[in-house]
């Protein structure tokens, strides 16, 4: 994905909010990858150093610095698991463990589904403790968590109807 | 609909409201009355200030500073004419903490007028609200009320019609811990790695982009327009001498209705937890609890009849923290409880000072090892004197001491069972794991 003269566009006004440029970096880096399917090539990146006039290393730095920006690549549905103190104290291990069964994901290294439709990660805590556990599925937070819910989001997420959030 | 308090309340009542995030339905409920007596009267901005100062509010991000002696902290514009700047502090990721995002998804006007009349105040000429990036609803629901503002003359140039102009400009982060301390907060904003900055200078000389700047948490803001209307006293009136007000308390883990409740500076945590929260879940018996948030030592649940106000909650030997309860029953091991802290601390740290870099994954590595049944006899006293080594006020910013804090509470409030663990290698008797079933699945992504 070369950027497109609309994001391009989208960009400039975004630096207008700021009295120097590159404070549009991360909200940048965030519309990229969410355009790209949910991660950064290297070729957003460059494109990305280019439009502020920053080095590319410095921009991978940026990237690389923030646990939401991912620079390898994921499957269709990203889920983020939160394993932080109020959800492991409800169950988010368990939570953890009935979707890495149900995807076929892990989280680690590679934590995409072998099928690629699923992505599992660990996150930490998402400001949702008093509605633990939750997971995290395209920006959307799915709170109060247990197995049989979890099978219902993964089974619209499955047949492609847009998941909504668990409130 | 937040439940009706034995207490008088302000902060979330408008919250239950339909359409509460609508500028119509916070007029109709009294909304920007607050900015419109400050602006036609019109206030000195060192009338706003003082009537803050004067209320003793405290801030509500975890450091209970007062508000309106921070404000003081700008530089004089007659003597310094650079740029001014409001940073809103919504990057809410101290674990356990859950209450910013109440007040922005359910009543973002409130949080907009708190805005500007601090700006007015503090005399910005510009508000950024950073906010954590995977609250997605917060930075929408803000952002629409934003725009609802302006096209009311509410933002922007000669705001309701006074020579008083202020922009509002939301900013996404992307999910580091560390973007939530101040300077590394700006840092992020200005489009860098979240590295804190070694303070001095502070903020207030040399803040976003070099220019004064003041950094306030949501809640501490959302108190303003309050405060300007209901006056000092008034405020005064509630809490306790040191600590006054109401505040948010977020409560989680093991209570029947975890939630987010407002309660006056204080009030018995014991009551918190038994009469709003419905006590401790499954008629188990209370073990622990954090008073605010992860960064808190955690208190044994003799200590449950603590007032929950700074002053109390210190002698206690904690610290209020961001008012976020965390409620442990008997089943679990505590040091499994601190490692999942440890761990998120290593995980976060950003580097820059080898106590907190070096020190966080130690601390991780021994919790890590105790808990897995392979601890060694003196491994309490190691994390003790790791922890004296990373804190206090030992490094750039404070998450060293805030990884160091709950390990020494640990090992002191809670001796016996640490020394035990370690020693024999098995979880307390009636404990259940809370960890993974193995190890190899503990990688973060
Ligand atoms: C590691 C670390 C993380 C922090 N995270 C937050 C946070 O998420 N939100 C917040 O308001 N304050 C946070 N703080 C406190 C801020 O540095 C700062 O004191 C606060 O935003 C000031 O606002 P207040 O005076 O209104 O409380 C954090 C501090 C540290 C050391
Ligand atoms: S104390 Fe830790 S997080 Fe803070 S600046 Fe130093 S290394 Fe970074
Ligand atoms: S601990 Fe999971 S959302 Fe806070």
């Amino acid at each position: 994905m070369a950027l497109s003269d609309a994001l391009r566009a989208e960009f400039e006004e975004l630096c207008t909010h700021y009295p120097e440029r590159r404070a549009g970096l991360i909200p940048a880096l965030h519309r990229c990858q969410d355009e790209n399917g949910g991660w950064l090539t290297p070729e957003i990146l460059e494109d990305l150093a280019d439009f502020f006039g920053l080095a590319p290393v410095d921009v991978y730095g940026v990237a690389s610095f923030y646990p939401m920006f991912r620079l390898r690549p994921v499957g269709e549905h990203v889920i983020s698991v939160c394993h932080n103190i109020s959800c492991a104290l409800r169950g988010a291990e368990a939570l953890l463990e009935h979707i890495c069964e149900r995807t076929g994901a892990r989280p680690g290294l590679d934590g995409t589904s072998p099928d690629g439709r699923f992505t599992v990660l660990r996150v930490e805590c998402q400001g949702a403790c008093a509605n633990a556990p939750m997971v995290e599925v395209h920006g959307e937070y799915h709170e109060d968590l247990d197995p049989a819910k979890v099978d219902r989001l993964l089974a619209e997420l499955q047949s492609g109807a847009p998941a909504r959030g668990a409130r | 609909m937040a439940p009706k308090m034995p207490w008088p309340t302000y902060l979330l009542d408008r919250v239950g409201l339909p359409d509460s995030h609508k500028l119509e339905v916070y007029r109709q409920h009294g909304g920007y009355a607050a900015l419109e007596d400050v602006l036609r009267k019109p206030w000195k901005p060192e009338e706003v200030t003082a009537v803050v100062k004067d209320s003793g509010l405290r801030g509500r991000g975890g450091a209970g500073f007062s508000t309106g002696l921070k404000w003081t902290f700008m530089p004089d514009p007659a003597k310094d004419g650079r740029r001014r700047y409001l940073a809103i502090n919504a990057d809410e990721s101290e674990p356990g903490t859950c209450k910013d995002r109440v007040l922005m998804e359910k009543d973002p006007h409130g949080l907009l007028e708190g805005c500007l009349i601090s700006a007015y105040a503090i005399r910005a000429e510009a508000v950024y609200i950073y906010v954590r990036g995977e609250y997605r609803k917060s930075l929408a629901v803000l952002q629409a009320a934003i725009d609802e503002a302006r096209a009311a003359g509410l933002v922007g140039k000669g705001i309701l019609g006074t020579s008083f102009d202020c922009e509002i400009w939301m900013h996404m982060g992307a999910g580091a811990y560390i973007c939530g301390e101040e300077t590394g907060l700006m840092e992020s904003l200005e489009g860098k790695r979240g590295h804190p900055r070694p303070k001095p200078p502070f903020p207030a000389g040399y803040g976003l982009w070099g220019q004064p700047t003041t950094v306030n948490n949501v809640e501490s803001i959302f108190n303003v327009p309050f405060i300007v209307q209901r006056g000092a006293e008034w405020f005064r009136s509630i809490g306790t001498k040191g600590s006054t007000g109401n505040f948010l308390c977020g409560i989680s883990g093991h209570v029947e209705r975890p939630g987010v409740y407002e309660v006056p500076m204080g009030i018995s945590a014991r009551q918190i937890v038994e009469e709003l929260a419905g006590g401790v879940w499954k008629g188990r018996k209370l073990k622990a609890w954090f008073p605010g948030g992860s960064s808190t030592g955690m208190l044994p649940a003799a200590a449950i009849d603590t007032p929950m106000d700074h002053d109390s909650i210190k002698n206690a030997g904690s610290m209020l923290g961001t008012g976020a309860m965390i409620v442990i029953d008997e089943t679990v091991s505590l040091v499994e409880a601190e490692y999942v802290i440890a761990r998120f601390y290593e995980h976060e740290s950003c580097g820059q000072c080898s106590q907190c870099r070096e020190g966080t994954q130690w601390l991780d590595q021994i919790l890590h090892r105790i808990a897995r049944g392979h601890g060694r006899v003196d491994d309490p006293a190691l994390l003790e004197s790791l922890a004296r080594g990373m804190a206090p006020a030992k490094t750039i910013c404070a998450l060293s001491d805030a990884a160091a804090i709950p390990t020494l509470a640990l090992v002191k409030n809670f001796a016996a069972e640490v020394q035990e663990h370690a020693t024999t290698g098995r979880l307390p008797a009636g404990c259940v794991s809370i960890l993974a079933a193995q190890d190899l699945q503990e990688a973060h992504a």
